[in-house]
């Protein structure tokens, strides 16, 4: 087995607001190992974005607080450090790919330059050596005539090409944790498609760890190795790839699946929603959040939350169903039916 | 067959300056039947919004022909026909955020266009077809009198419908109406649309760069690239017998809930041709139609 890179342990994070504090994050607690892809699944206000901001120690403190818990990189925990410290972190071991690739650059700087600036900042070297080590890295992401394209400015580029110069700026200090906080939903398909591929294949070459934060399932099945599905701020179901696609557990995890239509096997019936809307969590819900909108629910499900339930090595849930003495549940059939017809397609 | 509900022919739609125009639709043609959802997709920059706002009359087009119900309608010249017009044919915007004015209630936004159109002029007969309204798009009538920050984004693109049916228009045009939310909340939508279609015999062009959820809710599908339609036929057709190059790429694209398809899966990269002066749409099968030169088509076969 390959080495820990990164371990959260219970992390819990608040934000102080007119309204009361939110409790955005409310103990998250998983690991990632050195090569791989944890994808963390969720919609908007579920906390993925909190996550790995705090990872990167981005929370503005006010309002944000870190309540409690661990992020132990490398075995040293985080949240202490000071900002002085963290910055020799930031951009150099940890590194981040923001959604936005319009805004994430600086618009009156030539792209060459904010290239060199974080090779410059983390590594000893002159600035001839910067140059050329940016040059090799606009040609790693595939970005054509790095020469030309080093002295200009973002505008000049498309949104795929400026998404390739935050990656590349991203690699600039070799990272050994890339944090990519939805870096494809603002590109179109074919764009995407491509990202996803140079990001895996940067992943091959130096074994850098992953941590790809997105609400599109179909995008979770093409990068990850292990899967954290989030709801409320807590992780709900966690797992290998394909415990979560083929296996799902979680009556939420069953949802989110069976929002999207199910083309392979070429339904047309009408799909399954998730009814009523994520809970408020500057006040949540007693017991197991996700209550009000499982169609499942029992009622200790409105009274103590549920512990995570172990399905096998390496497969998690966090909902009382997979109590022994909860009623037996089954997949619902559509979904039960869609897994059968991706895996009759494998074997075949 | 049912009856052709709208007709472009020929439709250009440029931009800029007249001697170096940007040429964001470049002459397309196609039908939309009645009671059917054509879908009408391509990347960003393809030309599709433009499409769906020059259908509804929200720029004064370059070139070409719009029939709807068999009537041009950039003949219609009075006032009174413009509002008949008006009344038939109905928008659902992309962002339920900046479609929606914050200074008015849900009702106010619903009951804007009864002033317009001058009807249920008595107060409780328009609060009565209001909350009958919020009721068939899943709302209830409390709502009314919410202003638009009160509501989710799910709920707002529920009232940006109301809005679109209060005149109980037959053909609406979608435009991205679910990309700006969440996967759950998209599949309520696209669950609503469709109902909502079955019930009030309605007509969509619905406009996105999903793939996915256009082949769901679609019955035929339009591919479009650089301000041209280069493929149009049945949904499933179009999925599963593309012939473009263009849309063989497209759909080489999209990622499917499978980890076991995911990590086969081969994009095939589309290399830009240029359509030639000769080319023109063929029809490859009946139904299917393909954008290119014979010798193009004979290829990509």
């Amino acid at each position: 087995m390959s080495k820990k890179l990164l371990e959260v342990n219970n992390l819990k994070i608040n934000f102080k607001t007119y309204a009361g504090i939110v409790q955005a994050v409310r103990g998250v607690s998983f690991e990632l190992y050195e090569g791989e892809t944890l994808a963390i699944v969720g919609e908007s206000g579920s906390g993925k974005s909190v996550t790995s901001n705090a990872i990167m120690k981005l929370i503005p403190e006010p309002p944000g607080i870190y309540a409690d818990g661990q992020i132990l990189f490398e075995g040293r925990d985080l949240i202490p450090l000071k900002e002085k410290e963290m910055s020799k972190i930031r951009g150099n071991d940890i590194s981040m790919i923001f959604q936005d690739p319009m805004t994430a650059l600086n618009p009156t700087m030539r792209v060459g330059k904010q290239i060199t600036e974080v090779i410059l900042k983390h590594k000893k070297v002159t600035s001839t050596e910067a140059k050329a080590r940016a040059l090799k890295l606009l040609e790693l992401v595939g970005i054509p005539m790095p020469e030309k394209r080093f002295r200009q400015y973002p505008h000049e580029f498309s949104g795929g090409m400026r998404q390739r110069v935050v990656i590349a700026i991203a690699l600039a200090a070799d990272p050994k944790l890339l944090i990519a906080d939805e870096p494809t939903t603002a590109l179109d398909v074919t764009i995407q498609a491509q990202i996803l591929e140079l990001m895996k294949d940067i992943q091959k070459k130096s074994n850098t760890s992953i941590v790809f934060i997105t609400h599109d399932l179909g995008v979770v099945a093409n990068v990850a190795d292990r899967v954290a599905v989030m709801y409320a701020g807590q992780i709900v179901e966690y797992g290998t790839v394909n415990d979560i696609f083929y296996n799902p557990k979680h009556p939420y995890t069953w949802g989110l699946l069976g929002s999207m239509p199910d083309l392979k096997n070429n339904v047309k019936e009408a799909l399954r929603t998730i009814p009523g809307s994520p809970p408020d969590l500057t006040n949540p819900p007693k017991g197991d959040a996700f209550a009000p909108r499982n169609e499942y629910a029992m009622a200790i499900d409105y009274e103590v939350e549920p512990p995570m339930f172990q399905v096998s090595e390496t497969h998690f849930a966090k909902t009382w169903l997979l109590h022994p003495d909860a009623p037996k549940v089954d997949v619902p059939e559509a979904i039960s039916r869609r897994i059968e017809g991706y895996l009759k397609e494998a074997r075949s | 067959m049912a009856n052709k509900l709208l007709e472009v022919k020929n439709l250009k739609q440029y931009f800029g300056p007249a001697n170096n125009p940007i040429k964001a639709v470049d002459g397309i043609s196609f039908e939309i039947y009645e009671g059917e959802t054509l879908g009408l997709v391509g990347e960003s920059g393809c030309g599709k919004s433009t499409t769906g706002r020059s259908i509804i009359r929200l720029y004064d087009i370059t070139d070409g022909e719009i029939l709807f119900k068999g009537k041009n309608v950039l003949d219609t010249k009075s006032r009174k026909e413009m509002k008949e017009f008006n009344r038939e044919m109905q928008m659902i915007f992309q962002d339920p955020y900046a479609s929606l004015n914050p200074r008015m209630t849900a009702g106010e936004i619903i009951s804007e266009g009864f002033n317009i159109h001058g009807l249920y002029k008595n107060k409780q007969e328009r609060q009565a077809r209001v909350a009958e309204l919020l009721e068939a798009v899943g709302l209830n009538r409390e709502h009314a009198n919410r202003y638009a920050h009160e509501f989710s984004g799910g709920q707002r693109q529920r009232i940006g419908i109301a809005r679109a049916l209060s005149l109980d228009p037959s053909f609406i045009i979608a435009d991205e109406p679910i990309s700006a939310l969440d996967v759950s909340i998209q599949a309520q939508v696209v669950n609503l649309l469709k109902q909502l279609q079955k019930e009030r015999n309605l007509t969509y062009l619905f406009i996105a760069h999903d793939l996915s959820m256009v082949k769901y809710i679609s019955d035929r599908i339009a591919v479009m690239y650089r301000g041209k339609i280069v493929e149009l036929g049945e949904a499933n057709e179009i999925y599963h017998h593309p012939i473009h190059p263009y849309t063989k790429s497209l759909l080489s694209a999209v990622p499917l809930p499978d980890p076991m398809t995911e990590r086969m899966r081969e994009r095939i990269p589309y290399t830009h041709e240029e359509p030639g002066e000769t080319a023109t749409i063929h029809e490859v099968k009946p139904g299917h139609l393909v954008f290119g030169t014979q010798q193009q088509i004979n290829k990509w076969k």
